[in-house]
């Protein structure tokens, strides 16, 4: 019978066929951990009794309360302390790999797994995280589950499952210059909505996701959950096997080669049938950015802030009436008359190399505007390491931004780097929630080409607009 | 687990809908590394307002809360099941679950009662009608009941089983080491593990 991609890395993992009223018993390649979500899935550990099953097929990180300045120095925030150090105590105790702060490798987890080279193609992966989704443009099963699963994989190296619904989302047409994959993927949730992947794995291809980088990919799997979805995934192809190659936990020799013999049996049959099937004429699309307060409240950066009065469906302009409160604006606002005093780029969706690089390039020879912080922060402190080597560090900090250390930052307000009340940012990240940023904060979604030419210009706009 | 049969107690409407997991506990009050004591978070930005309905009597004692559609979107966080359970709810009605949040609330003993959107309505004028009002919810017949108010809900059959028994995910799990055993067994030897020496 012809498969989708999801259902072929299902039917790989399966160790047990449920029996009508239990689920599947699935098995986990790669079990992600970090401070927020495990501290309490190792304490049922203890309580019971229980060891961890595989700590080979599990690493750890700290990523979302660390600070991204002065990390030499202890961690002020006692409750943060206090994560990170049972973290540290849990990996001592269960014999679990972590690269803690100050680590060449730490990083936001989402961010190393794919950099060492573990995340790989028809594997599956969990992580108590719900942007796990991100390791799905290997052509991985990959979602986030909640700590009480966290401490079942801990456990067992597995997870009782029902199968997940599929949805095709084909992107065709050609991209313009300047609409990135975070102008896509913004895009895909304006136009399904916040729960229109709900209990789905959402496939994206067609032409525009293979001509995309493995980055880009990222980038968009990342955020299907924004979606509603369990998971985003991307059939691998050459360009998903030549960033895998040479990492240090890729195969080599001749697992190499059996390793790709069998990925490339990954993509879905020709005749197989998704629940759902979504298209984006990915030739239309401009640069995205939001104007509420959940992903889907957004809008191609040249239109105005909408009109609540003119939206039918009575929940949704109750939402958008609640978001322009929250978000203190006015309908009929130009997108590009809206004033920030914040720009953040990073975060597991747009904190990679390429990111930087692209900012990069807007800010060179530019200054910030007076009156507007930016902050860069890496998402890993190997992409630190690579951004500093190809000199960005320069160009940001000539330009007035801030160079920090690798971390979750100001994605969410669980760390030093927050928005006050009332602040009004530019940020890269995925979740433009009340209060994501910081108590109060208000939050525009954007790629990182939309951040960098808002930050020079201290409104939302693009790189076109800078000329 | 203990296990979860029948619950009586004073129902809370909360006439939102979206209600995402950073509205039910906010980041900061993430930090915790024991598993109790989050219902200090719950709803924390919401309670700050002194007319919000877990601030009024007898809403206060609540453990029935009445939820409009979406109900436990966005992040992962199983502390957002922690600080409704802490705080003295059993069951949360709603029209509709975030796929995460519902999962999350089965293993711990939380029930989510999916009731269709009329019923949520009428529900929530009953409960506006006479704060106080104790609403049962009957999880071997399906079934909500408040007053002359009786409505069945939807709980898939497996989720609503182990409340009743209530079971531990990892003994149930673990009931089949001899096949986690064997399939580990079968696994290509290039997956990757976590252990193997890093190049310097
Ligand atoms: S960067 Fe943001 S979304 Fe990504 S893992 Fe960290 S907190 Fe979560």
């Amino acid at each position: 019978m012809a498969k989708t991609l999801a259902e072929k890395v299902w039917d790989q993992h399966v160790v047990r066929r449920g029996d009508g009223a239990e689920p599947d018993l699935l098995y986990i390649d790669l079990h992600l951990v970090h401070e927020v979500t495990s501290p309490q899935a190792f304490d049922g550990l203890r309580l019971a009794n229980r060891r961890v099953r595989r700590p080979d097929l599990t690493i750890a990180t700290e990523d979302h309360n660390v600070p991204t300045t002065g990390i030499e120095l202890p961690i002020a925030d006692p409750v943060s302390k206090t994560q990170v150090d049972t973290l540290r105590k849990n990996c001592a105790e269960f014999g679990i790999r972590l690269h803690p702060m100050g680590d060449a490798e730490q990083g936001i987890v989402h961010i190393i797994g794919p950099q060492l080279g573990l995340t790989q193609p028809g594997t599956t992966v969990v992580c108590g995280d719900s942007h796990t989704s991100t390791h799905g443009a290997f052509g991985a099963l990959a979602f986030g589950i909640g700590t009480s699963e966290v401490e079942h994989v801990l456990a067992t190296q597995t997870l009782p499952l029902r199968p997940f619904k599929t949805m095709a989302i084909n992107v065709d047409g050609e991209l313009r210059p300047g609409v990135t994959a975070k102008d896509i993927i913004l895009a895909v949730i304006a136009k399904i909505g916040t729960n229109g992947g709900q209990g789905h794995v959402l496939e994206y291809r067609g032409r525009v996701i293979e001509q995309l980088s493995m980055e880009a990919r990222m980038t968009i799997c990342n955020m299907s959950i924004e979606a509603g979805a369990r998971a985003g995934m991307i059939a691998p192809d050459e360009t998903t096997f030549a960033y895998l190659k040479g990492r240090p936990h890729a195969p080599a020799g001749a697992e190499w080669d059996e390793a790709v013999t069998a990925w490339r049996e990954l993509r879905t049959d020709e005749g197989a049938t998704f629940d759902a099937e979504v298209h984006i004429d990915a030739s239309a699309l401009t640069p995205y950015v939001t104007w509420g307060t959940n992903p889907g409240q957004g809008l191609p950066l040249s239109e105005a802030v909408p009109d609540p009065e003119r939206i039918a469906d009575e929940n949704e302009r109750h939402s958008a009436q609640k978001a322009l409160t929250y978000m203190d604006l006015v309908p009929g606002t130009p997108l590009r008359d809206i004033h920030v005093d914040t720009v953040f780029l990073g975060s597991c969706t747009n904190g990679r190399i390429e990111d930087l690089r692209a900012a990069a390039e807007v800010l060179r020879g530019r200054k910030v505007a007076e009156g507007v912080r930016m902050l860069v922060v890496p998402g890993s402190m190997k992409v630190r390491a690579v951004a500093e080597s190809e000199g960005l560090d320069a160009v940001f900090t000539d330009a007035g931004a801030e160079w920090r250390s690798a971390g979750c930052s100001m994605c969410l307000g669980m760390n030093p780097d927050q928005l006050r009340p009332g602040e009004r940012s530019a940020s890269t990240s995925n979740r433009n929630f009340e209060g994501r940023q910081g108590k109060g904060g208000r939050t525009h979604l954007v790629s990182p080409l939309v951040a960098a030419a808002t930050a020079v210009r201290g409104t939302l706009s693009s790189p076109d607009d800078l000329s | 687990m203990h296990p979860f049969t029948t619950h009586t107690g004073v129902g809370v409407p909360l006439r939102r809908s979206n209600v995402d997991t950073d509205q039910i506990i906010p980041a900061v009050y993430l930090k915790r590394v024991s598993r109790t004591g989050f219902e200090d978070g719950l709803f924390a930005a919401w309670r700050a307002d002194e007319h919000f309905v877990l601030n009024l009597e007898p809403f206060r004692a609540g453990s029935v809360l009445v939820a409009g559609p979406d109900f436990g979107t966005g992040s992962s966080r199983e502390h957002a099941v922690w600080a409704l359970s802490d705080y003295g709810f059993r069951v949360v009605i709603s029209a509709r679950f975030a796929d995460i949040f519902r999962g999350n609330a089965g293993k711990q003993g939380l029930l989510a009662a999916e009731c269709a959107q009329p019923d949520v309505e009428l529900l929530w004028k009953l409960l506006e009608a006479e704060p106080g009002t104790e609403v049962t919810v009957d999880l071997a017949a399906k079934t909500v009941h408040a007053k002359d108010f009786t409505a069945p809900f939807q709980i898939d059959d497996y989720t609503r089983w182990r409340l009743l028994e209530g079971l531990d995910d990892i003994a149930l799990t673990l009931r089949h080491e001899d096949a986690i055993g064997a399939y580990e067994g079968g696994r290509p030897s290039w997956k990757p593990t976590t252990t193997s020496t890093l190049p310097s």
